[in-house]
């Protein structure tokens, strides 16, 4: 059975349009490649579905949009069981960028674009891409610093009013 | 399952996509295009025509992919079939509903 005949058994409102996810609001606080990876999917499928996305990048998250640093985030191979690998191993010299690239590698076959295109498919998809002000004034981050396609910088207050509206789902990443 | 569709009986699945792409001709193309709420324009044909070829060549298709096309950007994708433009536009070309998460 494919994904969708999935969808279709589980879901009786699928066909009316009453209970459709309108508006996702994602919050990326990490920035840990597979994290920032979950969220710009979330927020690029969102769009491609006809549901508007927003993504409020604070804390680790700004990582994702800082100019010099967004193509050198890499996976966790320490406290991270999924790697299956001894805690001791992958804290060794060179595991983290070994493992980052194995995974960028298998992505690249998948056609999921590096992090700096996917921003800029995102930004022309139409999300909208914020800064988190507190987190910024936090790690002394300047507007300058930060991708081109980002739309601004808010406080939590503004984004949780950009949420408004029926069907709206907020997402803590 | 068949559908009138331009005056003609067209093989399409539950969810209205061609089964046949050999069935398929503009006038089909512009029926359907209604039933999405979208006029088909001139700058429409090529797009479609690329993901027909794609789909005839077996290419898994994605946004980044038509974005790179050299056809259309990726702004105006979504701005030609907008609210969901990669399953729309294969509706309306007339190929199996993308299977895509990017």
């Amino acid at each position: 059975m494919n994904p969708t005949e999935v969808l279709k058994q589980d879901l009786p409102t699928a066909k009316t349009k009453e209970g459709k996810v309108k508006k996702m609001m994602l919050i990326l606080s990490k920035a840990t490649i597979d994290n920032v990876y979950a969220c710009m999917i979330l927020a690029n499928g969102a769009r491609m579905e006809g549901i508007e996305s927003e993504i409020f990048f604070t804390f680790f998250g700004l990582e994702a949009i800082q100019k010099k640093k967004l193509e050198h985030l890499s996976i966790a191979t320490v406290g991270n069981p999924a790697m299956h690998i001894p805690t001791m191993l992958g804290g060794l010299p060179g595991m983290e960028s070994f493992a980052t690239s194995m995974m960028k590698k298998e992505m690249e076959k998948l056609d999921i674009p590096p992090v700096g295109e996917f921003l800029e498919i995102l930004s022309a998809s139409g999300a909208r891409l914020w800064a988190c002000k507190l987190a910024m004034d936090m790690f002394h981050i300047k507007e300058e610093d930060l991708i081109d396609e980002l739309d601004g910088v808010l406080t939590v207050g503004d984004f949780y009013e950009r949420a408004a509206g029926e069907n709206t789902h907020l997402l803590f990443i | 399952m068949e559908k009138q569709i331009a005056g003609k009986n067209i093989t399409v699945n539950e969810e209205g996509y061609l089964t046949n792409l050999n069935e398929w001709d503009k006038d089909v193309a512009t029926e359907i295009a209604q039933e999405e709420g979208i006029t088909l324009e001139e700058a429409h044909w090529p797009v479609l025509e690329y993901l027909q070829n794609q789909h005839k060549n077996e290419v898994a298709l994605t946004i980044r992919k038509v974005g790179k096309s050299g056809v259309i950007d990726i702004k105006g994708f979504y701005a030609l079939f907008p609210g969901g433009p990669l399953k729309k536009a294969s509706r309306i070309a007339g190929i199996p509903k993308p299977v895509s998460c990017i």
